[in-house]
């Protein structure tokens, strides 16, 4: 393809491109989603592939019927991106015809419909997540313990096919729940917050990630590795996941100051579930977040809010999509009022009083 | 000094390195000098030679043409060989009005004013000496300098700022300009500062250029009223608006001059024009420019006559490498396309570049991914992916509700879009079609005043037939009845 001349200055232009972006932010993924992959065995690894073509085909389609330039559009790697979270956000033995529908999900409803690449109102990740997630809530809660590749009592090849494709009933013993789940049932069952905690709360397990969530969440060590990384090369700014984190830990710290026995501690918010994969991978999402730093801010702390509200008062163990959706709806009332003050003028947008004006 | 931040800003590879050592040399005469008449912002100058008349070095040849305009004069001694339309070294590739010179060898000079003295001269003969010189903004913006000199007069500033912070990649001019004739230019600032009877000059240089910044700490070291500044090397720095901000902490308000916020700011090879005017009396027939780019030979600072051809320039410097993918007037953040290298060297002028394929970094243009970049890099506090959205859209008012008069076009927003928008492209579309739409709306209402006035007057003239009818007609039925009157009376008095 050749490449146009710029139509007029500037005639020099960053490193900077789209494709570069987009797998800068899928090499951040990596090390959480391989790892994920390697504890949770074959059937993850076939969940991802699946997710990822079916989102690839789906893009694909999408063009096609939108008449544009398949190869470039495939090639910048947004869709590969979109897949990728959605496969991050699944149970890890989910069956496969979860992949295909998160991947179709994602991008026609998420994404081509409404004009494709950056004209998305909501992360197309998190729509396909929620679609998913109020449909077929039985598939979509069903967690595993890790039983890593190769490893004593992991399925194997074959078996992992035979889970994926639909016979998980024959490994029923596997089925295991997610933190976030553990502390509701206790609490739904009478218990309270501290004895649901000694039982199965291991903070030390969870940054590592070798308990049982989500395909591309439980390791909290590696997901932040992979968040530094992309502040490091400049994909994002701090400012929306200081902001998420900070306001989860915040509100999580007062309510357990004022009933421990009801409100777990800010570690076991932050560790949680997909919080920092939110903070740092979907709520950074470009197209659908505030484009001031001051507007991530507020889209970050009103996310993080959100996902305690979620989980604490309302009937989903788990609110990061809900909470990111919710924010995505508010961003262009956000960027509507938070703007930069122009040079020269004041926040109302007048000139500033010259010397001459004063007094 | 104390300097204060300016918003945004990105660092583009300086590629300074390309010519910043080589010293500033003169080049071989030109078989021709073509002198355009517009060399600066505002009206174009009006010959005042014709063809076939010799002239002399520094000789005038085109007069100023109104309040904002600037003389040109004959670079070197020679024969008027061509009035007439000539290429000129404009974006739009087409010709302008130019006097050719053939030039006879011989450098001599024409008699030039007397050297003032910037001690007893008042502040409005050295204005008027600028002028005379012809002498322009040469950091590229090129307004007529004793315009900006004859605005301070009128106000009290506080800062005299001499703007070397030459932000733009390759361009190293001014710093060899400052290095080698450091003197010269501070002396240009002590005659400005003593004409408008400023008390304090600033040279702002910026701190990737250390050697300028020590010749010229060295030439000043005897004025204790002119200080060495050294900013960030951040691109835009050199811009007037961010350049007056980070030296004063003040910004100008919009829509004003730098006048208003107390400051006047001038190029530093401006301020060496003005030395040279007002010192040996001459007038402004050479510059310096650099010749750089990945795709020539041996990139190079050259003092060239004005109207020197770019190719003679190109030439001196060991022709091209390969085919350039971009020749270019000025930097490579805001300079124009060259699209005839016969095109000629003007005051304004301060690089030829030519960059090969890598150094434009050409890419696909893709869909907007509100990635910000631009929001981050804007200096003016501009969002300029929202102000493309609505150009885009042909809602060019709603552009300029957002700030599209605010925009300095310095291309900073360009340069970082991952997606490869042409921001700045839009900007100067979008001010056209304004303009263009202004005009024509001027245009409307002139043709609506004049048919209004045709209705009013035809309507006064039917007014005035009618008026005058009845007041004929009233005189008639008068001179009737006085008539009716007579008769009676004289019937009477026959009875």
């Amino acid at each position: 393809m050749s490449l146009p001349t710029p139509p007029s200055a500037p005639y020099a232009h960053s490193s900077a491109n789209v494709q570069r972006t987009m797998a800068l932010v899928m090499l951040a993924l990596t090390p959480s989603t391989l790892y994920g992959l390697y504890i949770y065995g074959w059937p993850a690894v076939f969940l991802f592939a699946l997710t990822i073509l079916s989102a690839l085909a789906a893009e694909a389609f999408s063009l096609a019927l939108r008449r544009k330039p398949i190869v470039m559009f495939l090639g910048d790697g947004s869709a590969a991106l979109s897949g990728w979270l959605v496969a991050a956000t699944l149970p890890p033995w989910a069956p496969w015809w979860v992949a295909v529908l998160g991947g179709l999900i994602a991008i026609i409803i998420g994404k081509q419909i409404f004009g494709g690449l950056g004209q998305n109102v909501f992360n197309p990740a998190m729509v396909a997540r929620v679609m998913l997630l109020v449909s077929f809530p039985v598939e979509l809660t069903r967690f595993v313990d890790p039983k890593p590749l190769f490893s004593q009592g992991a399925p194997d090849f074959s078996q992992s096919l035979q889970i994926v494709f639909g016979q998980i009933e024959k490994f029923d013993t596997i089925s295991s729940a997610s933190l976030l789940d553990q502390i509701r049932t206790v609490l739904k069952q009478g218990g309270d917050v501290p004895g649901g905690l000694a039982e199965h709360y291991q903070p030390m397990a969870m940054l590592i990630g070798d308990v049982p969530g989500s395909l591309g969440e439980t390791s909290a060590l590696l997901i932040l590795l992979g968040g530094l990384f992309l502040l490091y090369k400049r994909i994002i700014t701090w400012h929306t996941p200081a902001a998420m984190i900070a306001s989860i830990a915040l509100i999580a710290a007062v309510m357990n100051l004022i009933d421990p026995a009801r409100y777990p501690g800010p570690v076991y918010h932050v560790l949680s579930g997909a919080l920092l994969l939110g903070a740092f991978f979907i709520a950074t999402d470009y197209v659908t977040a505030p484009v001031t730093n001051t507007g991530r801010l507020i889209f970050g702390a009103g996310a993080g809010a959100l996902v305690y509200v979620i989980r604490t008062w309302t009937v989903f163990p788990e609110g990061v999509a809900f909470a990111v959706l919710l924010m995505n709806a508010l961003t262009p009332v956000i960027d509507f009022y938070i703007k930069p003050r122009i040079y020269g003028r004041n926040r109302a947008g007048e000139p500033l009083p010259g010397p001459d004006d004063a007094g | 000094m104390k300097l204060f931040s300016i918003r945004g800003g990105v660092h583009p590879s300086s590629h300074k390195s390309l010519s910043s050592e080589q010293p500033i040399r003169a080049i071989a005469m030109p078989e021709l000098l073509h002198v355009p008449m517009r060399q600066n912002i505002g009206a174009p100058a009006e010959p005042v030679v014709a063809e076939g008349e010799s002239v002399l070095k520094g000789q005038l040849i085109g007069e100023s043409a109104g309040p904002v305009s600037a003389p040109v004069h004959a670079p070197t001694s020679g024969t008027v060989t061509a009035i007439g339309d000539y290429i000129a070294p404009h974006p739009s590739g087409l010709a302008g009005l130019t006097i050719t010179i053939a030039p006879d060898g011989r450098e001599a000079w024409a008699e030039l004013p007397p050297p003032l003295d910037p001690e007893t001269a008042t502040g409005q003969e050295i204005a008027d000496r600028v002028r005379e010189a012809g002498i322009v903004g040469m950091g590229g913006a090129a307004f007529p300098s004793s315009v900006k000199l004859g605005l301070g007069t009128s106000r009290q500033l506080h800062s005299l700022i001499l703007n070397g912070a030459e932000c733009e990649p390759y361009l190293s001019a001014d710093d060899r300009l400052m290095r080698e004739r450091s003197e010269g230019i501070v002396g240009g600032a002590a005659i400005m500062m003593k004409a408008l009877g400023i008390p304090r000059a600033i040279v702002a240089i910026e701190d990737n250029k250390p050697e300028a910044i020590a010749a010229m700490r060295a030439a000043a070291s005897g004025h204790g009223a002119i200080e060495i500044a050294a900013v960030p090397s951040r691109y835009p720095m050199g811009s007037e608006k961010q350049l007056i901000q980070v030296v004063t902490g003040v910004e100008v308000p919009a829509g004003k001059l730098p006048a208003h916020a107390g400051v006047l700011v001038h190029n530093v090879a401006t301020a060496h024009a003005v030395h040279d005017a007002v010192r040996f009396g001459r007038p402004l027939i050479s510059r310096v420019v650099t010749v750089s780019g990945g795709a020539m030979a041996e990139p190079g600072n050259l003092e060239v006559l004005i109207g020197t051809p770019v190719a003679d320039m190109i030439s001196a410097c060991g022709g091209l490498k390969g085919t350039p993918e971009q020749l270019l007037l000025g930097g490579p953040m805001m300079g124009v396309p060259l699209h005839d290298k016969a095109a000629p060297a003007i005051k304004g002028n301060n690089g030829v570049l030519a960059l090969s394929r890598s150094e434009v970094n050409p890419g696909a243009h893709m869909p907007c991914i509100r990635c910000a970049d631009c929001v981050a890099a804007c200096p003016c506090g501009l969002q300029p992916l929202e102000m493309m959205i609505r150009i885009r859209n042909e809602k060019l008012s709603e552009a300029a509700d957002v700030g599209l008069y605010d925009c300095i076009l310095c291309g900073a927003c360009s340069w970082v879009c991952p997606s490869h928008i042409p921001l700045v492209q839009y900007f100067n579309y979008a001010r056209g079609a304004l303009r263009d739409q202004d005009i024509v709306k001027q245009h409307q209402d002139k043709l609506k005043g004049y048919t209004q006035r045709r209705e009013e007057r035809l309507e006064r003239i039917a007014r005035a037939k009618e008026e005058a009818r009845k007041a004929r007609k009233a005189k008639m039925a008068a001179a009737k009845a006085a008539k009716a009157k007579a008769a009676a009376e004289e019937e009477a008095t026959d009875a």
